[in-house]
C-alpha cells in the first residue's frame, strides 16, 4: 500500500549505494515516508516499544552471559555477584529481569489492541499469526530464563513445567526425559537451557521481521477499522508517528525505570533468593505474573474428561488457550473490524478482559483456597457407660468378607448392641467392638474448612477421651467454591469467547454506523 | 513432464526416467537430512556418564526405627523409611480402606526382580505424583503419613494416596536388598 518509492539520492555517495544495496530507500520507505492511517491512538505506539524491549533484553542478556555460569554449583553465586561485584551488575541484572515484566507488559496490551480493533482479520491474518508465533516463542524464552538464575522458584518452576510434558499419552516420559537430558532438572538441563535461551531472542527477531514486513503489505488496521482509501486517510510515519512512538515510549521508561532503581525485585517471587534444592520443595509453587493466567488454565482441569486423566486434560487446555489465538481470524464471523461499532461485541470484551485479568489472580493463589465461607458439620455418635465387648471375626474368603462383617453387625444389633464397630484387620480377619446399654451421645460440630473441622472432631474426641470405646462419625461436606472452580468459570467463559460468542455474534449483532472512510470524522 | 508425448515411446521412456532420478533423488536427500538431524535430537538424551549414576547404594544401620532419609538417585530424591510397627500395622490395615489407587502395602514394599521386601523398610520416590513436590511426612497428619505442602495431597504410611489432588500413590523406587543392611535404588 505504500505505493512506488519517493526516495530520491541527493549525494552522489547515496546514489552510487542506491544502485548497489538500496538499503536507505528501505528505511525511507518503512519509516519515513511510509504512510500511515491518520487516527492512530496512543494504543498504536506499543508495537515501538516491544521493539525497543526486544533490544534492550538482547544487549543486556549479552552482558549479563559474559559474567553468568550456567553450572548447578555456581550459577546461583553468578548472579549474586553480578549484582554486588561485577561493575553496574546491579543494573544491567535489574534491567533484563524487569526488562522480561515490562515485554510482556507492553505484549499483552499490544494484544488487546489487535482484539479489540480487529488487527486480525483480513487481510492481516498471516500477520497476526507471526505475532502469536512471537509470543509464544516470548513464553518459552521467559521460562527458560526464569531457570537460570537457579533459584528454589527457578528449579521448582521448571520441575513443575517438565512434568507437565510428562502428561502426553505414550512418549510424554520420553520427551521428559529428553528435555531434562536426565531423570530430573539438573546440570544438563542448566546448561541447555541457557544455550536455548540465548538463541530463542534471535530467533524471536527474524519473526519480527516478517512481522514488520507483513504489516508493511497489508498496512496498518486503525481504531475505525476502515481501510485506507485514499491520500487524505494518512499522514506520513515520520514526523507523526514517530514522534507518537517516542512520546509514548519515554513514559514506558519511566515505568520501566521506576522498577529498575525503585523496586527490582517487586515483580519476582522473594523464593527465588534461595538456592536451588532438590530435597526442599517451597510452600508454594508459582511461575512469573505474566504466566499466571495460564498457570490457572492448567489448574483448573482436576476432573478427568472420559479418557483424558485431569492432568493431561489441563496441559491441553493451557496449549488450547494459546492455541486458540492462531484460529481467531477465522473464528471470529463478523465484518466489521473495530470493536468501537460492535456495541455488544464490546461488552463480551470487556468482560473478557476481566476475565483474564480474574485468571492471573487465580493463578497465584492456592487453588484449594474458600472463597465464599461455607459450613462444614460432622455429626458424633457415641455411647458412654456402655457395656463394652470385643471379638474376632474371620471370613471363610476374602470375597466373603463384606457379607460376614454385616452379619456380624446384624446379629450384634439384634443383641441389643447399641453400637457397633468392625475393623479390618486384613483380607478375612477383624476385630468388632460393640457396646451395648449406656447413654447415647450425640453432638455436632461446625467448621469453615475440612482442616479445621478435623481438628474439632479430634478436639471432641479428646474432651470425651476413655468415657467411650469409640466413636461413629457422619461428615457433611457441603460443595465449596474454591479457586479452582472460580478458575474453572474463568477458563470457561475464556474459550465461550473464543469459540462460542465471536463466531456467533458476528452473525447476529446489528453493528453501529461504520463512517466510509478514516478522514470524514475528522475532516468533516 | 510437459514435453513428452503419450504416442512418443522415447519421450515418454525419458519422462518416466527423470520421474525415477527426481523420486530417487528426493528420497536419498530427504534420508540424508533426516538422518544429519537426528544426531542433533538425539543428543539432548541423558548423556552415558548421567546413565551411569542410575544407582544409589544405602546403609540401612544407620537410620533408626521411626526415621526417614531423602537420599538422591538419578536427581532425583527418595524416601527411605524405618516404619514403626504402628505404622506396618495401619498401612496393612488400610489395605481394605477405600483407596484412589488401590494396592496393597506388600505389593509397594516388594523388591524390583519381585521378591518380597521387608515390612520395616518402605523406599518410595519422593515427588509428589501431582506436579512433582517433595511431601513432607507429618507425625499425626490424617492418614499418619507424607503431607505435600503445594496442593494440599495426604499420602498414608504406605504412600498410598489418600486425599488431594495427586492421580496415584508414591511410586516405589525400585530397590534390592545386597545384603542384611544395604540396599540399591535402580
Amino acid at each position: 500500500m505504500s505505493g512506488p518509492s519517493t526516495y530520491e539520492p541527493k549525494s552522489g555517495l547515496t546514489r552510487w549505494l542506491d544502485k548497489r544495496l538500496p538499503i536507505i530507500r528501505l528505511a525511507h520507505d518503512s519509516f519515513v515516508a511510509y504512510p500511515t492511517p491518520r487516527n492512530l491512538n496512543y494504543w498504536w505506539t506499543f508495537g515501538a516499544m516491544l521493539s525497543l524491549c526486544l533490544v534492550v533484553q538482547i544487549v543486556s542478556g549479552i552482558v549479563l552471559a559474559m559474567h553468568y555460569i550456567p553450572h548447578v554449583d555456581h550459577a546461583f553465586a553468578s548472579v549474586q555477584r553480578i549484582d554486588r561485584d561485577v561493575p553496574y551488575g546491579w543494573l544491567i541484572q535489574n534491567i533484563h529481569s524487569v526488562g522480561a515484566s515490562m515485554f510482556f507488559l507492553a505484549v499483552y496490551i499490544h494484544m488487546f489492541r489487535g482484539l479489540y480493533y480487529g488487527s486480525y482479520k483480513a487481510p492481516r491474518e498471516v500477520l497476526w499469526i507471526l505475532g502469536c508465533i512471537i509470543y509464544a516463542l516470548m513464553v518459552v524464552t521467559g521460562f527458560l530464563g526464569y531457570t537460570l538464575p537457579w533459584g528454589q522458584m527457578s528449579f521448582w518452576g521448571a520441575t513443575v513445567i517438565t512434568n507437565i510434558l510428562g502428561a502426553v499419552p505414550f512418549i510424554g516420559e520420553s520427551i521428559q526425559v529428553w528435555i531434562r537430558g536426565g531423570g530430573s532438572i539438573d546440570q544438563p538441563t542448566l546448561n541447555r537451557f541457557f544455550s536455548l535461551h540465548y538463541l530463542l531472542p534471535f530467533v524471536i527477531a527474524g519473526v519480527v521481521a516478517l512481522h514488520v514486513w507483513a504489516l508493511h503489505e497489508s498496512g496498518q488496521n486503525n481504531p475505525t477499522g476502515v481501510e485506507v482509501k485514499s491520500k487524505a486517510d494518512t499522514v506520513a510515519f515520520t514526523p507523526y508517528a514517530t514522534a507518537k512512538d517516542l512520546f509514548a515510549t519515554t513514559l514506558f521508561l519511566i515505568l520501566f525505570a521506576t522498577f529498575v532503581f525503585y523496586m527490582p525485585n517487586a515483580l519476582g517471587h522473594a523464593d527465588n533468593y534461595i538456592p536451588a534444592n532438590p530435597l526442599q520443595t517451597p510452600p508454594e509453587i508459582v511461575p512469573e505474573w505474566y504466566l499466571l493466567p495460564f498457570y490457572a488454565v492448567l489448574r483448573a482441569i482436576d476432573f478427568n474428561i472420559g479418557p483424558i486423566d485431569s492432568k493431561l486434560g489441563g496441559v491441553i487446555a493451557m496449549f488450547a488457550s494459546i492455541g486458540v489465538l492462531f484460529v481467531l481470524p477465522w473464528l471470529d464471523t463478523s465484518k466489521v473490524r473495530s470493536m468501537r461499532y460492535r456495541p455488544i461485541a464490546r461488552q463480551f470484551f470487556l468482560i473478557f478482559v476481566v476475565v483474564c485479568l480474574a485468571l492471573g489472580w487465580c493463578g497465584g493463589q492456592n487453588p484449594g483456597k474458600i472463597l465464599l465461607p461455607a459450613t462444614f458439620s460432622a455429626t458424633l455418635n457415641w455411647v458412654e457407660g456402655g457395656q463394652v465387648a470385643t471379638q474376632a471375626i474371620e471370613a471363610p474368603g476374602e470375597s466373603q468378607f463384606d457379607e460376614t462383617a454385616a452379619a456380624t453387625r446384624a446379629s450384634l444389633t439384634q443383641g441389643g448392641a447399641a453400637m457397633v464397630m468392625i475393623q479390618r484387620l486384613n483380607a478375612t480377619d477383624a476385630s468388632v467392638t460393640s457396646v451395648s446399654g449406656g447413654a447415647a451421645q450425640s453432638r455436632t460440630v461446625t467448621a469453615a474448612t475440612q482442616d479445621e473441622l478435623e481438628a474439632e472432631i479430634q478436639h471432641l474426641k479428646d474432651e470425651v477421651g476413655a468415657r467411650t470405646p469409640f466413636f461413629s462419625v457422619a461428615r457433611n461436606i457441603p460443595f465449596t467454591f474454591t479457586v479452582t472452580t472460580f478458575s474453572q468459570i474463568l477458563t470457561l467463559y475464556y474459550f465461550l469467547f473464543f469459540l462460542v460468542i465471536l463466531p456467533i455474534l458476528g452473525l447476529r449483532e446489528t453493528p453501529g454506523r461504520v463512517p466510509d472512510t478514516i478522514a470524514k470524522p475528522v475532516t468533516a | 513432464m510437459a514435453e513428452a508425448k503419450p504416442n512418443d515411446a522415447h519421450g515418454a521412456q525419458d519422462a518416466t526416467r527423470r520421474d525415477f532420478i527426481f523420486i530417487a533423488a528426493g528420497s536419498a536427500g530427504a534420508v540424508g537430512a533426516a538422518a544429519t538431524i537426528w544426531p542433533f535430537v538425539a543428543q539432548m538424551n541423558p548423556a552415558a556418564d548421567t546413565r551411569a549414576m542410575s544407582t544409589t547404594e544405602v546403609d540401612l544401620s544407620a537410620i533408626v526405627l521411626g526415621q526417614q532419609i531423602k537420599v538422591m538417585w538419578q536427581g532425583k530424591p527418595v524416601f527411605v523409611r524405618h516404619r514403626t510397627p504402628a505404622e506396618i500395622a495401619a498401612a496393612q490395615r488400610d489395605d481394605y480402606a477405600t483407596l484412589k489407587d488401590p494396592q496393597h502395602d506388600a505389593e509397594r514394599i516388594a523388591q524390583e526382580n519381585g521378591e518380597a521386601g521387608k515390612p520395616e523398610w518402605l523406599i518410595l520416590q519422593a515427588n509428589c505424583t501431582h506436579l512433582g513436590c517433595v511431601p513432607t511426612f507429618v507425625e499425626g497428619s490424617s492418614f499418619g503419613g507424607w503431607f505435600c505442602p503445594c496442593h494440599g495431597s495426604d499420602y498414608d504410611t504406605s504412600g498410598r494416596i489418600r486425599r488431594g489432588p495427586a492421580p496415584t500413590n508414591l511410586p516405589p523406587a525400585p530397590y534390592l536388598f545386597v545384603n542384611d543392611t544395604t540396599i540399591r535404588i535402580g
